[in-house]
């Protein structure tokens, strides 16, 4: 589809370059080296910043790969994917005064190193003869998977889906993460000895009590569930926003991009169909939020982003109804709402004022509002926390040996794939000592 | 407006900046262009003996993001003809008559050879006449330069050769690759030689490249000893300057000092001015910028004279040489402790680690409710850049401990974020030299010495 003004806005590939040598050099060479950094602080799976950022400027970049992987399995994915500026960057001191150090394309040069040509840096672990089954093969799976191996343990990772990654690979838009990096990091994760089975559907075939038999422990990373449905008229019309990025990834033959689209949601995810949209050639994008700016669950910078991309806003607007013809998508009714007392989520609740119905002309729709629970919690009998599947301290769940962590688990906080990475890492820990300990 | 103009040993020029005797200087069109720059004067690119040079004779020393931190080279003296350099001196005389022109020179060593040298040099109209005695590679091979300055006899007798005929002012310049500076420089003054300049290269090997294993820079698969210069010799330089500063017989001739050794900005020039040059000559910051950055020398200059009241260079010249000291005469009273500014701080912890790793141990981290903190104290399940700031403790001097020894201010990348605060000393003043005629023994004997300490409230934890 063609822009006013003629051809794509800058299409899907990665935003930003890799950096050339010199400029990760005078990058690394800026960083201060600070001692207890507040940048490995601020990282929650606590990669030494400093030391691998030191390693870039001598030269070191296996090292500093390393560094990097020791704390961070999918180092390669959060350079790219981290909301940088709420943490690591966030948190570095030359960020008061000056430019804090660009950490995440930093870090992003030592992986491309190692994916590029540097050797594989982890071994599997001498045998322990134990046997774990991890289910979902996202950041999470992945990186629990990872970390038992490098200890020894047999892991057998279960995907519902064609490919591994999850999020990674299906639901981060190109411009932050191309497909070939996630993929990459299943590849380097199977090397560990992991095997992979994908196009299985856990819970269905096999049963969870076959892997309990089979299995000395599970790890659930499954995730969340689908979009749930707004419950509006002419729903049918309207294109689920994974979905939409997932075409945009892995098959833009599918992927159908409206001339005026309107995105339901103000998260990361709704942002990234409003960029798809703009950048493969919607002449207009308009976001459509029932709470106001400061309630998005966007990063600032996504949103700081997305305006940048000439994307518009509705907030304050309910969605009430699709309006097609023929089976056209023809516009969006919403009505305005004010915002009343604090509802479950802890955020003012909107109030619909009578008589304010707006009509958004449209001929695309896309929704992205989140997504529903884990399913498998309550197949399982779980215990839950507002529905994610909750877990003590050391990521087990109310059944003894079946552990889980990544967004399945996230009650509290913001969903994101660090968080993941991290959860997957204690976890493995958590359960090699189980094993070790009651071997 | 300070008047930056100088008169040395008769050597007038319109600013103390020279050109030192190097590349920049290796011929009339690159001086014509310097002139037009605003430099005060120039040494000509050594003249002298017959040589031929090789590639890759500049090597640099880099660290972190700066460039040419020093430059090491294997160039040797003017490879251009003899009589086309005294034809260039004489053009660029007559065009520049305000301007200084000095002609370095270096030839075998044999009194006619000098002499010969000496009577061309001044047939151009040069102004004076500067005898390289520190080339370190290559000329001092064939007994030129720095086997010369680092004879004080050859140098006393080939300066004496020259000074037999020398009609225009003779500076003597030194090398500083010898154990010390003053022998040379009184050898000099022996000669009655006119002046000295400064320091010239000190003798290095740049490094190795890690990837062929072959010296940098590599001729040909060989490497070796450089001359070093550039930002990284101006501490050395200083020390040197100072050095002929203190001698009673170097300083009591009266022999005006060039100084020359890593001075790439006006605050250097005045460093070296300070410590008793009375000329300056630059060389490595040209070769990184270019003739161009005359223009802040003399501007900067001439505002900070300007603010502290020095009208000319003669007024600053030796300003600080009386407070060079040796470790025996300092007030072992003197008491100075580090204070953090805690609105300034940053929270790098740098001065944290330098301290408890390398120094004293008397900064501590203190978390919100003032309690001391090991580093790294935080959950596991902590991030996040408000958890990462918000949580992060305060470096605090423990006073009392603190020895004053400077470090943590050294490290600090904040300016003025850490301070040296000089307290009034709580013993009476006392030098080692006092102490050890006085108190003899408790410079001697150790148990005396703690005596000593307990006596006088010394604790050292």
């Amino acid at each position: 589809m063609k822009d006013s003004w003629g051809g794509n806005r800058g299409g899907l590939q990665e935003l930003l370059p890799p950096l050339t040598i010199h400029e990760a050099a005078v990058e690394a060479a800026r960083c201060l080296m600070c001692f207890d950094a507040p940048c490995t602080h601020a990282c929650p799976t606590h990669i030494d910043i400093p030391k691998f950022i030191k390693k870039i400027a001598t030269g070191n970049l296996r090292g500093s790969a390393r560094a990097i992987l020791e704390s961070n399995l999918l180092g390669a994915t959060c350079a790219r994917v981290c909301p940088v500026q709420e943490l690591c960057e966030g948190a570095c001191v030359l960020g008061s005064e000056h430019k804090p150090i660009s950490i995440g394309r930093l870090q992003r040069h030592a992986m491309d190193y190692v994916y590029g040509k540097g050797p594989d840096l982890f071994q599997p672990g001498k045998a322990t003869g134990k046997r774990v089954a991890v289910i979902g093969a996202g950041p999470a799976g992945l990186s629990c998977s990872g970390e038992l191996a490098k200890l020894g343990h047999s892991v057998t990772l279960y995907e519902r889906r064609a490919l591994g990654g999850g999020l990674s690979t299906y639901g981060i838009i190109v411009l932050r993460e191309p497909v070939e990096i996630a993929l990459a990091e299943v590849a380097m994760v199977q090397r560990l000895g992991v095997r992979l089975e994908s196009g299985k559907d856990v819970g269905n075939e096999p049963s969870v009590s076959d892997l309990q038999a089979n299995f000395d422990a599970l790890f659930l990373s499954v995730g969340l569930g689908s979009t749930p449905q707004l419950g509006i008229s002419g729903e049918e019309f309207i294109i689920d926003g994974l979905d939409y990025i997932e075409r945009s990834k892995l098959d833009q033959s599918r992927l159908t991009v409206g001339n005026d689209v309107v995105v339901i949601g103000a998260g990361n995810t709704a942002i990234d169909c409003a960029t798809i949209a703009r950048r493969l050639g919607a002449e207009r994008v308009t976001m459509v939020y029932r709470r106001s700016e400061n309630e998005m669950t966007a990063y600032p910078h996504e949103y700081d982003f997305v305006k940048r991309e000439g994307v518009g806003f509705w907030f304050l607007a309910q969605p009430v109804k699709v309006h097609a013809e023929n089976g056209a998508v023809k516009a969006l009714e919403c009505v305005r709402v004010q915002l009343g007392a604090a509802d479950s989520s802890g955020r003012p609740f909107p109030q619909a004022i009578p008589g304010s119905a707006v009509m958004i002309p449209a001929d695309q729709i896309v929704k992205a509002i989140g997504q529903h629970r884990p399913s498998l919690a309550s197949q399982l009998s779980l215990a839950t926390e507002k529905g994610f599947i909750r877990v003590n301290a050391d990521f087990e769940t109310s059944v003894t040996g079946i552990f889980a962590g990544g967004d399945c688990i996230r009650a509290r906080g913001a969903a994101s794939t660090v968080m993941a990475v991290q959860d997957g890492k204690l976890a493995a820990r958590a359960i090699h000592k189980r094993l070790v300990n009651h071997g | 407006m300070a008047d930056l103009s100088i008169n040395f040993a008769g050597i007038r020029s319109p600013n103390p900046f020279w050109l030192a005797s190097a590349p920049p200087t290796n011929s009339g069109a690159q001086v014509h262009r310097a002139f037009e720059a605003g430099w005060g004067g120039a040494v000509w690119k050594t003249i002298g003996a017959p040589v031929l040079n090789v590639s890759n004779r500049y090597g640099a020393w880099h660290f972190g993001n700066q460039k040419m931190l020093a430059i090491n080279n294997v160039e040797l003296i003017s490879d251009r003809p003899f009589d086309v350099n005294l034809r260039e001196i004489a053009d660029v005389k007559r065009a520049w008559s305000d301007r200084a022109v000095i002609v370095s020179a270096m030839v075998e060593s044999r009194p006619e050879a000098w002499h010969d040298v000496i009577r061309r040099i001044q047939d151009t109209g040069a102004d004076g006449i500067e005898l390289n005695y520190g080339c370190p590679h290559g000329m001092s091979e064939r007994g030129m330069g720095s086997a010369v300055g680092q004879v004080p006899e050859y140098c006393e007798q080939i300066t004496g050769w020259v000074m037999e005929v020398a009609k225009i002012p003779v500076i003597v310049k030194l090398t500083p690759n010898i154990s010390d500076i003053v022998m040379p420089a009184r050898a000099a003054v022996a000669a009655k030689a006119n002046a000295i300049s400064l320091i010239n290269t000190v003798n290095s090997i740049i490094g190795v490249d890690l990837e062929t294993l072959e010296i940098t820079p590599n001729i040909g698969g060989r490497g070796g000893h450089g001359g070093y210069a550039g930002p990284a010799v101006k501490p050395i330089a200083l020390n040197m300057l100072a050095a002929l500063g203190r001698d009673s017989i170097v300083h009591g001739s009266g022999l005006p000092i060039s100084g020359m050794g890593g001075i790439s900005t006006w605050r250097d020039a005045a460093e070296f001015l300070l410590l008793g040059a009375s000329s300056l000559q630059v060389c490595t910051a040209v070769m990184h910028y270019g003739f161009r950055i005359i223009e802040d020398l003399c501007d900067g200059l001439s505002n900070w004279m300007d603010e502290k009241g020095f009208a000319t260079i003669a007024d600053v010249a030796g300003r600080s040489l009386h407070r060079v000291s040796d470790f025996k005469d300092f007030d072992l009273a003197f008491k100075a402790i580090a204070r953090i500014d805690q609105q300034k701080c940053i929270r790098c912890d740098l001065c944290y680690v330098a301290c408890n790793d390398t120094a004293h141990q008397c900064i501590d981290l203190i978390d919100k409710n003032g309690c001391v903190v090991p580093p790294g104290a935080y959950d596991v399940c902590s991030n996040g850049k408000a958890d990462a700031v918000g949580m992060r403790p305060r470096v605090v001097v423990r006073e009392e401990d603190c020895v004053g020894c400077r470090l943590c201010f050294n490290v600090c990348p904040v300016e003025d974020c850490i301070a040296m605060l000089e307290l009034p000393p709580d013993r009476p003043s006392v030098t080692w030299d006092e102490l050890s005629t006085k108190q003899r023994e408790v410079t001697e004997d150790w148990n005396k010495m703690m005596q000593y300490r307990e006596k006088m409230g010394i604790h050292i934890h």
